[in-house]
């Protein structure tokens, strides 16, 4: 078996392998809910329903898209320019920690000043935690997918100690869990009486501004260089070790401004519980989307409206939630290979 | 109790050896892929899946080795999805390897919920017990510690033996290792480098699948959603750490559990209670990092570790 | 020279190759190509790059299957697509490119894939005692202790030869066994094959260098654009014959007259940096410095320490009689140094970046970007000017660059260097893998620069090259720089020796 490259891939070429792996998802879920016992229109139409069927249950399918978003953008960003970063979990927790810390009444300020100053110190937190493996990566070659993801544990219990600690909500009654934000540190929402708050808008603004520095944009073209060759990028005169790092910064500050808004915009204070995985499921989004800043927020809403769709499917005829992961999963893994379908033909010879 | 007593006890080093178990298992497991010049990120998965398909395999009424039967091919089956992308296909190993992990968990919470939808504490199974080998299990200290292990136990030391043997003196472990080191030479040798590495995979994904099988029947009785914990990326860890050999990768394992250990105890100690309990659980994941760091200056990484092999691709 | 096998009673062809055709795509690699070879037989498969020599032994080997045709060795059809079928039937290869593991001792790496995988012990003892008795009866010296990455180029092949003869092959094909050796180890390798042709061994030589063809080999299959052109008996022809069927018509070369040196421009006294130890070269004006020698020998440190990629470890590097403080590559392409790189897929191209991506790779800060803004129109305009002023054919800007042939990929690289008008011009093999109209081009391009008053440094592991074109020449060997032979001062058996690391002693 030989992998051949097509010079002019078709549009149909570009278009039918994705396609057909998002299917083949489908097709998997769909056996395996007949398996659970569940007939699979049955299982398909309450997952719809439960996303998209009611005022409701949209809003909280793009509530749950938000935090995705951010971490779909962060994993694009690093993956974009072939830095592995898996540990947008725990990013976005640094993110969070640092809204509780100054948002908590720490800083008295009236919420235009303390807004920005909460989302600037998150994503300053979340900068600093990919920094390290990113330099551990620079410095010393060690590969950063496994160090992320040791990351990811080492930063949960240190979360899990201060709010043990150090942020323990004094009135929490014994639950590990913080104080609550003061009423300056909440993000509003976007529209009085609808249950969607300004993070969303945040995350659109986010991916634009991904798409632009990507496209438009010196420090888009150096990590794209980077990303795809860094040999030829660095005998071009390009600073790979600084692109990269910078490509840390601002992937790591991404997943941290989804810790701020899940915390500002929903939440109000941080328990050990706020994330079920959004930095992993980000991994997810961002393959689905082909790394693509836009493609993040189309792939987000898609898995937020799996994600809801399944947890209100499972609440009524009791095929269990993990449905959904299977599908995110079997998702991803058959759109790599997508992916590769639309670059390259298979020949036997 | 201070620490040179610990140190010195039988059951601190059996607790090691113990831990130290499925460590080897699922690291002689992952140093076999990376041999063969592939990185194998699904190892948390399939330790996952292990630990629940040798379990729930007992549960439902097999023997305990008819359990770590089914966890070895249950492992195998996700390690040739895994081989099927990375392998021939050639796609992004770091990408396939999470995406089986993600697949592989989901799975098994997902069978898990079928399988026993209404119980709040999963059951509990009779597991591997204690047997003291004769007469070895009577030398002081090294006799409770290494020879009163269960049978899985001594299982791991015999694979991580018996891999070390297979890779340095067969013919079949020269074309692993050269498959990791340059694919080209293999193939030029009329060998197959795709059904080499594939092989390997599979075979490697087998033994990290009883790994974690070795949690669920020997180490504890029971599955918990959370128990496999990371052990995966600390096996990543500590391949790295062996230089790629399994002597060595064994005695970094006993080396990594024995700290486990400890911390265990200490937190048991007056220090327990002035350090946070976190601390010490984060011992582990930051002694993986340390052991990566320290070791990243070695040049012993299979050359053709992570590089895809196409023929011929013009 | 006699031919030793090739007399009238000829029997079975060890090896016979019948109307083999490949197509990859619309790409013909292969066309109806036949021909037998006959015991103690040398044949030589002359073409240029593209030719379809490498598609061919692929299809031999059974990398490839062919769309039509057949292949025999001793009488026995080999079945298609089974890489081990030829190696069985007791045809071994030499590749160009060592297929050996450098981590692994030499006879791990001769004994792998010769012993059933099911086998409980590699056996070494009576693996080594072998190696050792074909060592000796073939003069190919080794131990079969040593680890593969601690031998030199040389031994390393012979670490080859003798993979193919362990597997008791009657057929050697070997592909540009020349390429990577002095012409005094080149000679030590016709010695062995002259041997082993007198053993009853058979061999395929592949190479595009005339005079070793006419030298070894008894017939001479010349190969043009996958079709097999011509076939002569080497008694029969000539080197100018060979060379005009092989590119298909005469070969106009660039001249390259004499002209005064200018001042000098850049200047290494004692320079170390990677492999490269105490160099001392200098650089003039309207002057181009040929740097001959077997690849591998601190050519790569010294291009990369010119390039920028490389910091100098300890002596002096001077650029229009300053030493620069600093040293990257950004600071090379501003002291005005233009930089063609040895490999252009790896180094000197990003294959899915487009050709306007591809062009502003270097000067993207400095001319298409303002405030950290890239301005694409300006870049687009720059690589179409590139486009039409070095004669790249493409699509348009773009096309990913990864769909060019390397000779247009090449030019694109040569555009994007001398549109900056560089003082200095670093090639490093800027005609590897080339075709002869773009070799002619870079060829005549360099020659332009040069006449402009660029200094301009060659590297090239092709004597022939380096002779033709240079107006100063040093040679290259364990890292070591010799002094300066102006051109038509030095013979090619002279530079030989200095490539085989004589008279180095003496000199420093």
């Amino acid at each position: 078996m030989r992998l051949e490259p097509i010079s002019q891939p078709s549009l149909q070429r570009r278009l039918l392998p994705p396609a057909v792996a998002i299917a083949a998802s489908f097709l998997i879920a769909a056996l395996l809910a007949q398996i659970a016992g569940g007939n699979p229109f049955a299982v398909f139409g309450l997952i719809f329903k439960g996303a998209l069927g009611s005022k409701f249950a949209l809003l909280e399918t793009l509530n749950r898209a938000t935090p995705l978003i951010f971490t779909g953008l962060a994993v694009a960003v690093a993956f974009r320019a072939k830095l592995w970063n898996i540990g947008a979990e725990a990013q976005l927790y640094a993110g969070a920690v640092i809204t509780v810390v100054l948002g908590t009444g720490a800083l008295a300020w009236p919420a235009p000043v303390l807004l920005p100053t909460l989302a600037i110190g998150a994503a300053l937190a979340g900068a600093v935690v990919l920094l390290v493996p990113a330099l551990l990566k620079t410095r010393f070659g060690v590969d950063e997918v496994v160090t992320t993801l040791l990351f990811n544990f080492i930063f949960l219990l240190f979360v899990s100690y201060l709010l043990e600690g150090p942020l323990k909500d004094p009135m929490g009654m014994g639950w590990p869990k913080s104080s609550r934000l003061v009423p300056e540190a909440r993000l509003p929402r976007i529209v009085e009486g609808l249950r969607l708050h300004w993070g969303f808008a945040l995350a659109l603004i986010c991916a634009v501004s991904v798409w632009i520095i990507d496209r438009k944009t010196t420090l888009g073209f150096e990590m794209r260089a980077v990303g795809q060759n860094p040999e030829a990028a660095r005998f071009a005169g390009i600073p790979v070790t600084a692109v990269i790092l910078k490509t840390a910064l601002l992937s790591g500050g991404l997943a941290a401004l989804g810790g701020f808004s899940e915390v500002a915009g929903l939440k109000g204070s941080l328990t050990l519980d706020l994330s079920p995985g959004f930095g992993y499921t980000g991994i997810v989004v961002a393959m689905l989307a082909l790394l693509n800043p836009i493609g993040v927020v189309a792939a987000s809403l898609f898995v937020a409206m799996i994600f809801v769709g399944a947890d209100s499917m499972s609440r009524a005829i009791g095929v269990p939630t993990y449905l959904a992961d299977i599908m995110l999963a079997s998702a991803l893994l058959l759109m790599v290979l997508a992916i590769l379908f639309t670059k390259f033909r298979v020949r036997r010879d | 109790m201070d620490l040179f007593d610990i140190l010195l006890s039988a059951s601190f080093w059996a607790a090691a050896i113990r831990i130290a178990s499925p460590l080897i298992f699922a690291t002689i497991g992952e140093l076999i892929c990376e041999r063969a010049g592939v990185l194998n990120l699904g190892i948390e998965g399939i330790m996952v899946a292990g630990a629940f398909a040798g379990w729930i395999s007992v549960w439902a009424g097999l023997p305990l080795w008819g359990g770590v039967a089914v966890a070895l091919l249950v492992g195998m089956a996700f390690g040739a999805l895994h081989s099927v992308l990375s392998v021939p296909f050639g796609l992004s190993q770091h990408v396939v390897g999470v995406g089986i992990t993600l697949l592989a968990t989901s799975v098994t919470f997902y069978t898990y919920r079928v399988v026993l939808p209404e119980v709040s504490s999963p059951p509990k199974i009779q597991a591997f017990q204690p047997y003291e080998i004769p007469l070895l299990s009577d030398i002081p200290l090294l006799g409770p510690a290494l020879f009163s292990q269960t049978p899985l136990t001594y299982a791991a030391f015999v694979l991580a033996l018996i891999t070390g043997l297979v890779l340095f003196r067969t013919p079949l472990g020269l074309a692993v290792r050269a498959a990791g080191e340059n694919p080209s030479a293999v193939a030029a040798q009329g060998l197959s480098v795709t059904a080499i590495r594939m092989g390997a995979v599979i075979v490697g994904s087998g033994f990290m699948a009883v790994g974690g099988a070795f949690l669920t029947m020997s180490a504890f009785d029971s599955f918990f959603f959370d128990m496999v914990g990371g052990r995966g990326w600390i096996c990543i860890a500590l391949v790295v750490f062996g230089a790629w050999r399994p002597g060595k990768a064994v005695l970094g394992a006993i080396l990594f559990a024995a700290f486990d250990a400890l911390q265990i105890r200490v937190q048991q100690t007056s220090l327990g209670t002035v350090i946070p309990y976190q601390i010490f659980l984060m011992m582990p994941y930051v002694l993986s990092i340390l052991a990566l760091v320290l070791m990243s200056r070695s040049a012993q990484v299979p050359a053709a570790l992570m590089v895809p092999f196409n023929k011929g691709t013009r | 020279m006699t031919a030793v096998g090739q007399g009238a009673e000829r029997g079975t062809p060890v090896l016979r190759m019948e109307g083999i055709t490949k197509r990859f795509g619309s790409v013909t690699a292969n066309e109806g190509i036949s021909f037998s070879l006959y015991e103690g037989e040398v044949i030589a498969l002359l073409g240029e790059n593209g030719a379809g020599k490498t598609t061919l032994m692929n299809i031999l080997f059974g990398q490839y299957s062919a769309d039509e045709g057949v292949v025999e060795a001793f009488g026995q059809p080999l079945p298609a697509g089974a890489p081990r079928a030829a190696l069985d039937a007791g045809v071994g290869m030499v590749h160009q490119h060592f297929t050996l593991a450098d981590n692994l001792t030499v006879w791990e790496n001769i004994t792998l894939g010769t012993q059933g995988l099911a086998a409980l012990s590699l056996r070494p003892a009576r693996v080594k005692a072998k190696i050792r008795d074909l060592s000796k009866r073939f003069h190919l010296a080794v131990d079969p202790d040593a680890r593969v990455g601690n031998l030199t180029v040389g031994e390393r092949q012979r670490v080859e030869i003798l993979k193919a003869l362990y597997r008791e092959a009657r057929v050697l094909i070997l592909d540009e066994p020349t390429a990577v050796l002095t012409p005094q180890e080149t000679d030590a390798l016709f010695a062995t094959l002259r041997e082993a042709i007198a053993m009853g061994l058979s061999i395929v030589f592949i190479s595009h260098k005339l005079h070793e063809v006419m030298a070894i080999a008894h017939r001479v299959l010349v190969l043009r654009h996958g079709r097999l052109v011509a076939e002569r008996q080497v008694a029969e022809t000539h080197p100018q014959e060979l060379a005009s069927i092989m590119v298909g018509g005469d070969v106009g070369t660039p001249d390259v007259p004499a002209m005064p040196a200018g001042p000098a421009l850049l200047t290494l006294s004692k320079a170390s940096a990677g492999a490269l130890r105490d160099a001392d070269l200098t650089l003039f004006a309207g002057q181009i410095t040929g740097i001959a020698g077997v690849s591998g020998n601190g050519q790569g440190a010294l291009s990369d320490l010119i390039s920028g990629v490389l910091a100098l470890q300890s002596g002096r590097m001077e650029i229009a009689g300053k030493a620069p403080d600093k040293w990257d590559a950004r600071r090379a392409i501003a002291h005005g140094i233009g930089r063609i790189p040895e490999d252009r897929h790896k180094t000197g191209t990003i294959a899915d970046f487009d050709l306007t991506e591809n062009a502003i790779l270097e000067t993207y800060q400095s001319d298409f970007a303002r405030a950290g803004w890239m301005d694409w129109t300006k870049a687009r305009q720059h690589t179409e000017h590139l486009i039409q002023t070095y004669d790249v054919r493409c699509p348009g800007p773009e096309t990913r660059i990864r769909l060019l042939s390397g000779g247009n990929m090449q030019k694109l690289i040569l555009g994007r260097v001398l549109e900056e008008n560089p003082q200095i011009i670093l090639a490093n093999q800027p005609v590897r893998g080339l075709d002869i109209g773009a070799v002619n081009y870079v060829h005549s391009r360099l020659a332009a620069a040069r006449e402009g008053g660029s200094a301009v440094l060659l590297i090239s592991e092709d004597l022939d090259e380096i002779m033709k074109l240079s107006d100063t020449i040093h040679v290259m060997s364990e890292g070591r720089l010799s002094p300066a032979f102006a051109r038509g001062a030095i013979s090619a058996s002279e530079l030989g020796k200095w490539m085989a690391g004589q008279g180095f002693e003496d000199a420093s």
